[in-house]
């Protein structure tokens, strides 16, 4: 059935445990929405908050982060930081105003394909209900406006808005 | 980069079924940077490489795009065919459009789209991408071999047979381990001292077999192919080189009455020792906490009877450092300690079956002690209590093993199968007695071990009872079995006149600690962590390090054997260079602009991250920046996440590479 709005969703995942988990998904071929986008790290522990800002300034509407399980974490401890990393970086999104929900933490592991269908499915359609994240979008062309300020004509009509 | 070849497989039809290649090649000849793009049936295939190589050479590509399966499978494949068409392999990306894509979407357009998508991202990724040259480091041809059980040996003398020396170090003052304890061992009830004492002494006899024993690994330094091992040698109070093992100072130490752990507290020793007959080496250690003369001074007896004078109170602990090239961890297992439960820990115990306080319920091990020619008893089976022989006696299975409300929920794998020989020992020995079994399932996977299994019940006569004991009381002599019989529902007592519980395989004590020391993981039950459960089963996550035996879980002896051999393979393999040839993946320090805070070094798990200092030509010290190891990094890039200046980078995964995939969002 097509929707009004299809969100766009990024998925930033640890390369041992959860790209493994959607491999596995899909080896048993199992469906799912088509709505993510996968990106690749060795380790959650390399994921930095700014790539999760630069994935909503470019249009993501969710944001998936998922690793090993604790204690499974192929660098030993690499998901742990990640973790308290990211506790404090929601309680930073929450301050500014960024619903919660658009940014989901799971453990996945290589053995739970059914689980990561689980979680993008149902982000799919969470997201799907909450419609498209404006916020930095708006911020983006802000951003490109100012810095095209250099064009004094520019200047003119940006000072006038 | 600008001239990138983006290569679209149909995987024959697991991706042309649901994407429209040809659109998606299409797509991708659109894209800024791609030179050249084509799709074809298997590009996997030998003409599909030959493909890729001749596009290479004729469209002068500087980077490669292969839209196929997941990088998992293929990823080598291709980066091999990139290299062998002159290109550097990193340059070379997989865009997984067949697991992550057309197997799980069923929507053509939609996943057409989403392969283009994907295809974009990593174009813009190989754009990004740097040559990276893999990084070498020297292999120190030696083995650091922890634990001197049967695992521990096979591993030793594999390695050693094949020219390399091996240290192994061993915690008590004599190899062998548990399997040295055994009586006989299933399915073919061959004497395990038969079997195990010449592997003991083959080790002691080899030349490339340097043997620590009463010693313990004080600290590790170094990474795969370099580690520096410090070994804390105990002190034994006997010289070594000096002693003979003649022996006469246990038969005239006037302390006889110390219980013997080797027996299980069966027999007793002299608190100058050797913890059994047959130990390797043959020399005495003096138990230093039971010794009169450590106590008051009040004896010195061994020293002025030895003949050669190699006993010597003034002994210390000695520290060792040996250098290895790679460690096989072979720690083994202890037995669940029933009795109470253990201080801090989420297990609860079994106070109800009466263990530690009745003194004819005993473990598995204590029996395999009673049962065996050397054992304290010579091999009669007998009460503990009262040294009668039993008429009746019950085992029961599963005591801590798959018990979740107790905190266990691993099964221990061996305890059917020595439960079953433990009632054929027990037959073979008091012919007119009847053995019980309460047992929840019998786990025979195994050559030959469920026909043992068939044998005990149905030729030996045990009576195996399905179900579970809830008590375990003394009246009078005997000693109650209360359970239950599930397959007929009904309530079992059982007057027995000896109880044996076969209690669950734990890690041993202080697994965690060691774990620490080696960089190692390890699950909840401190049992180590293999780096894949099927295609790594030996290796430990951490390069250069490999398990064996029951520290990784539970295993019988075969089992022990075929993983102590495949570890000493995987070391084979390493010790075959004379270099050590490493992904580039790891981390770079920007040492421009490090302020040498050192959260990277805070964060890195495998202590990668060194201080360097940079001085001027005089030698001042002008700063301390951060170095990452490239031999110890394994490439998390947890640093790099980390650092607050932005000034460690990770080759392979650089903040450059990410963003130019975000930008195509």
């Amino acid at each position: 059935m097509p929707h009004d709005f299809e969100p766009k969703i990024v998925a930033f995942v640890c390369t041992w445990c959860t790209y493994a988990g959607a491999d596995l998904a899909g080896t048993s071929r199992m469906l799912y929405p088509s709505n993510v986008r996968v990106v690749k790290f060795p380790c959650t522990g390399r994921i930095d908050p700014v790539f999760i800002l630069k994935a909503f300034q470019k249009g993501a509407d969710g944001i998936l982060v998922s690793g090993c399980h604790p204690g499974d974490c192929h660098y030993m401890a690499g998901n742990f930081h990640a973790r308290r990393r990211f506790a404090v970086f929601r309680k930073l999104l929450e301050f500014i105003g960024v619903d919660l929900n658009r940014l989901e933490f799971s453990w996945v592991s290589a053995a739970e394909g059914g689980k990561w269908v689980e979680i993008i499915t149902q982000m799919t359609e969470k997201i799907r209900a909450m419609g498209p994240l404006t916020q930095f979008t708006d911020l983006a062309d802000e951003e490109q406006w100012s810095g095209a300020l250099g064009n004094p004509e520019l200047k003119a009509v940006y000072d006038q808005v | 980069m600008s001239r990138i070849g983006v290569f679209i497989c149909h995987c024959g039809e697991n991706i042309s079924r649901t994407v429209d290649v040809e659109q998606v090649a299409q797509a991708a000849r659109q894209m800024v940077g791609v030179a050249y793009a084509c799709d074809y049936k298997y590009m996997c295939s030998d003409p599909g490489q030959t493909l890729l190589k001749k596009a290479v050479a004729e469209q002068r590509l500087e980077g490669i795009v292969v839209a196929a399966c997941s990088p998992r499978m293929h990823e080598k494949t291709f980066r091999n065919a990139a290299q062998g068409a002159g290109l550097n392999p990193f340059l070379c990306e997989m865009a997984n459009i067949r697991e992550h894509c057309s197997w799980v979407h069923d929507d053509r357009a939609e996943a057409t789209a989403k392969a283009t998508d994907i295809v974009r991202m990593l174009v813009e990724r190989v754009r990004k991408n740097k040559k990276l040259i893999p990084i070498t480091v020297p292999v120190t041809k030696r083995a650091l071999v922890i634990g001197g059980g049967i695992a521990g040996i096979q591993a030793a003398l594999d390695i050693a047979d094949c020219g390399h020396q091996v240290v192994l170090v061993e915690r008590e003052p004599s190899i062998g381990g548990h399997m040295a304890m055994l009586s006989e061992t299933f399915p073919t009830l061959d004497c395990s001292q038969c079997i195990m004492t010449p592997r003991m002494v083959d080790v002691v006899n080899h030349p490339n077999i340097i043997l620590h024993t009463y010693s313990e690994i004080e600290s590790v330094d170094g990474y795969i192919g370099n580690f520096s091992i410090t070994i804390k040698k105990k002190a034994r109070s006997v010289d070594m080189a000096k002693c003979t093992g003649c022996g006469v100072c246990m038969e005239k130490c006037p302390q006889k009455k110390i219980p013997n752990e080797f027996d299980k507290n069966l027999g007793f020793r002299p608190a100058i020792y050797v913890p059994f007959p047959q130990a390797v080496p043959n020399t005495p250690v003096i138990d230093r906490e039971h010794c009169t003369k450590f106590i008051n001074g009040k004896c010195g007896v061994c020293q002025k009877v030895c003949g050669p004078g190699a006993v010597d109170y003034e002994q210390q602990d000695q520290l060792v450092v040996e250098q290895v090239g790679a460690i096989v961890v072979a720690t083994g297992f202890k037995l669940y300690d029933i009795g109470e439960k253990p201080k801090g820990s989420a297990i609860k115990g079994y106070g109800e079956f009466g263990h530690g306080k009745i003194p004819d319920v005993i473990d598995g091990l204590t029996f395999e002690r009673l049962a065996s020619a050397s054992g304290p008893t010579g091999g009669k089976i007998v009460r503990p209590s009262d040294g009668k022989e039993p008429k009746q006696v019950v085992f029961v299975q599963c005591v801590g093993s798959r018990a979740r409300e107790k905190g266990i929920s691993y099964c221990s794998k061996v305890c059917c199968m020595y439960t079953a020989k433990h009632t054929m020992l027990y037959k073979h020995k008091v012919h007119d007695g009847q053995a019980y079994v309460f047992f929840m399932d019998a786990r025979t996977p195994g050559k030959s071990y469920d026909e043992f299994w068939r044998r005990a019940i149905e030729e030996e006569e045990a009576v195996y009872i399905r179900g579970m004991v809830s008590r375990v009381y003394q009246k009078g002599e005997k000693v109650v079995v209360m359970g239950s019989d599930i397959a007929v529902g009904v309530q079992v007592e059982i007057e027995a006149d000896l109880v044996v519980l076969a209690t669950a395989i734990q890690p041993r004590d202080g697994a965690d600690t060691l774990a620490q020391k080696l960089g190692i993981s390890y699950d909840k039950y401190h049992f180590y962590s293999e780096a894949h459960a099927k295609l790594r089963p030996v290796e430990c996550a951490t390069a250069g390090i490999y398990l064996a035996g029951a520290c990784q879980g539970p295993k019988d002896i075969p089992e022990t054997v075929a993983q102590a051999s495949a570890a000493a393979a995987k070391v084979m393999t390493l010790f075959s260079k004379d270099k050590l040839e490493r992904e580039p993946i790891v981390a770079r320090v920007n040492e421009k602009y490090c302020v040498g805070c050192f959260a990277c070094k805070k964060v890195c798990a495998y202590g990668a991250v060194e201080e360097k200092e940079i001085r001027d030509r005089q030698g001042n010290l002008i700063r301390v920046v951060a170095y990452v190891n490239p031999g110890v990094c394994s490439g998390c890039g947890t640093c790099q996440a980390t650092c607050p200046s932005k000034s460690v980078e990770l080759d392979g995964y650089t903040d450059e590479q990410v963003m130019a995939m975000l930008e195509t969002l």
